[in-house]
C-alpha cells in the first residue's frame, strides 16, 4: 500500500505519514466498528485524505514544491514513458525507487530495508555491522536529499539495468535478515524471506536476461530449502552437517538447480550465481560426508576473485580446511578480516581447533562465539558445543 | 524546481583540443542552450573567463585579503554555469548529461535554495 501511496503522491514521507496515520485509525475504530470488508481500500480511502488535508495545511512554498512532485506522480501521463504496467508489485515499484542513483550506496540500502521490507533502525544496523545512532542518521540524511535535491519517484524502464545490483544487494539483505533469525518474533522473519524470494521473482520476470537476478532467486531458493531442517523441535538450531536431508524443500532445491545451470550458462562471473552453484553443490550432496568439497573449494576460489568481502573468504576457508585439513584451514584463517564479521570467525576458528583435537581453545572459541552471537538460537547452539566439550 | 548546473571542465582536455574541435564545442553549446531555452527551462548560464582572470576575497577579522587564483587548487576548473527549472532531479540530470563538457568534465547539480519572500 505504501507503494501506491508512493506512486501516487511521489514523497516518501508524505505516503509515510499517510500510512501510519490511516494505520492508527484503523487500530483505533476497527475493533469496536468491526474490520471493513475491503480493509486494503478502507486504508488506502483514508491515508488519501489524510494526505491530502495535510497539504492543504501546509504552508505557500512547501505546497509549490509538493504540487510540482503532485504533477509528477498523476498516473495517467502524456509524460515521460513509465514502466507502471510493467511493474507488477507496487512495492517492487518502491524497491527501484530506493534504488535512486543520486542516493548513496549506504542510503539506498537502508532506505529500502526501511521502507519497502519494513525493518527496523535496530535490525537494519545490525545487518550493517554499524551502530543504531549511524544508521538513523543515514536514514535522515537520505530522506532530506530526496525533500531537498527534488529527487522525485519517476522510474523509467530504460535505468532498470543500472539500479539492478543495488536493488539486488538490498533483496539479499532483506533474506538474510530472515533467514538469521536474529530477532524474537519467528513469524515476521518467515515474512522477510518470503518477502525477499517474492520481490526476487518479480525482479527476475521484469528482467528475464538478468543472470544475476536468476543467480539471487535461486539461491534464496536453496537457502529457504533447508529452513524446516534447520530448526529443531525445541526450536533450536541444527548446522547444515547435522541436518535431516529429508526435510528439505525437494521441489524449491528442483527449481533453483536448473535457475542456477541458466544463469552459470548465460552470464558473466558474478556473485549470486557462483554462492547459488555452492549452495546447489551442498544440496545435492545426498548427506554432508559426501559433499564434493573440492568442488566447492573451486567455487570459493572464483568467489573471491569477484567477492573480496570477509564472508566470502571465510566459506573458502571452511571449505579449504575440508580438502587440506584443518591446520591448514586454521592458517588460512588468521588472513581473513575478522573484525565485520563477529562470531564467525570465533565460530570457525572453535570447529578448527576441535578438528585438531585442541579442546580447550576450541571450547574458548566456541564461549567467545557464543558472547558475540547476533541470535538467541545461534548463542545457545555456540554454547552447546563448547559444554560438550567438557568444563 | 530550480538547479544550478555547475561546469568543472577538464582542462587538459581542452587544452589538448584542435581549433576544429573547439569550434564544434562551441557549436554543440550553442544548440544545448538554444534546445533548453525552446523547453522553456533555460533560466540563465554564462561561461565564465579563464582560472588566471580569477582573484579571491577574503574578509578575517575585519580585514581583507586579495590573491590571485581561485578559492581552490583543484584539478577541474569551474568555467561556467546554467541556471535551469527544472520538474525533477532526474530532468535536471538528464539536462546536465547534454553540457558538451560533461565528457571529459564534471557537471554539479546542485538544488537553488528557496527562500520565503517577505511581503510588502
Amino acid at each position: 500500500m505504501l507503494g501506491a501511496l508512493m506512486r501516487q503522491y511521489g514523497d516518501l514521507d508524505v505516503a509515510e505519514d499517510g500510512y501510519q496515520d490511516a494505520c492508527l485509525r484503523a487500530w483505533q475504530t476497527w475493533p469496536t466498528a468491526g474490520v471493513p470488508d475491503k480493509p486494503g481500500a478502507w486504508l488506502l480511502t483514508v491515508a488519501r485524505r489524510r494526505i491530502t488535508d495535510r497539504i492543504r495545511r501546509e504552508s505557500l512554498r512547501a505546497e509549490r514544491e509538493r504540487s510540482s512532485r503532485l504533477a509528477v506522480g498523476e498516473l495517467d501521463g502524456d509524460g515521460p514513458q513509465r514502466a507502471d504496467a510493467a511493474f507488477l508489485d507496487d512495492q517492487l515499484l518502491l524497491l527501484f525507487m530506493c534504488s535512486h542513483p543520486a542516493l548513496s550506496d549506504d542510503a539506498r540500502i537502508a532506505l529500502t530495508l526501511r521502507s519497502v521490507a519494513g525493518l527496523t533502525t535496530t535490525e537494519i544496523a545490525r545487518a550493517f555491522f554499524v551502530p543504531e545512532q549511524t544508521m538513523a542518521q543515514r536514514l535522515v540524511r537520505a530522506k532530506r536529499k530526496i525533500a531537498r535535491a527534488g529527487i522525485s519517484f519517476d522510474v523509467s524502464l530504460r535505468e532498470v539495468p543500472d539500479r539492478m545490483e543495488s536493488v539486488c544487494r538490498v533483496l539479499y539483505l532483506v533474506f538474510n535478515e530472515g533467514y538469521a533469525s536474529s530477532g524474537v518474533d519467528e513469524i515476521v522473519r518467515t515474512d522477510l524471506c518470503d518477502e525477499a524470494i517474492l520481490l526476487a521473482r518479480l525482479l527476475v520476470r521484469l528482467a528475464p536476461k538478468d543472470s544475476e537476478a536468476l543467480g539471487l532467486l535461486a539461491l534464496m531458493l536453496l537457502h529457504d530449502s533447508r529452513r524446516t531442517a534447520r530448526v529443531g523441535s525445541a526450536g533450536e538450531l541444527i548446522p547444515l552437517d547435522e541436518q535431516d536431508r529429508r526435510r528439505w524443500n525437494r521441489s524449491m532445491i528442483d527449481e533453483a538447480d536448473s535457475m542456477v545451470s541458466t544463469a552459470l550458462a548465460t552470464g558473466p562471473l558474478g556473485p549470486y550465481k557462483l554462492q547459488a552453484a555452492i549452495a546447489a553443490l551442498h544440496t545435492a550432496s545426498p548427506t554432508f560426508e559426501e559433499t564434493d568439497w573440492v568442488e566447492l573449494l573451486a567455487l570459493y576460489d572464483l568467489l573471491i576473485t569477484i567477492d573480496t568481502g570477509p564472508a566470502a573468504r571465510l566459506g573458502r576457508v571452511v571449505a579449504l580446511s575440508m580438502v587440506d585439513g584443518p591446520a591448514v584451514g586454521l592458517a588460512e584463517l588468521d588472513r581473513v578480516d575478522a573484525d565485520v564479521l563477529g562470531h564467525r570467525v570465533h565460530s570457525v576458528r572453535a570447529h578448527l581447533l576441535e578438528r585438531l583435537g585442541r579442546t580447550q581453545e576450541a571450547r574458548k572459541e566456541f564461549l567467545q562465539a557464543a558472547e558475540l552471537a547476533t541470535s538467541p538460537q545461534e548463542s545457545a547452539y555456540l554454547r552447546h558445543r563448547a559444554a560438550r566439550l567438557g568444563d | 524546481m530550480r538547479y544550478m548546473l555547475l561546469i568543472a571542465s577538464n582542462p587538459e582536455a581542452n587544452a589538448a583540443m584542435t581549433p576544429a574541435q573547439q569550434e564544434q564545442m562551441f557549436g554543440d553549446y550553442a544548440e544545448f542552450t538554444k534546445s533548453i531555452e525552446a523547453s522553456g527551462e533555460f533560466v540563465s548560464g554564462d561561461p565564465l573567463e579563464g582560472l588566471d582572470t580569477a582573484t579571491t576575497v577574503r574578509v578575517r577579522d575585519g580585514k581583507r585579503t586579495t590573491t590571485d587564483g581561485p578559492f581552490a587548487e583543484t584539478k577541474e576548473v569551474l568555467a561556467g554555469y546554467y541556471i535551469v527549472e527544472a520538474a525533477s532531479l532526474d530532468r535536471a540530470l538528464e539536462i546536465a548529461a547534454q553540457i558538451p563538457d560533461a565528457t571529459t568534465g564534471s557537471i554539479e547539480v546542485r538544488p537553488i535554495m528557496h527562500m520565503d519572500m517577505p511581503t510588502a
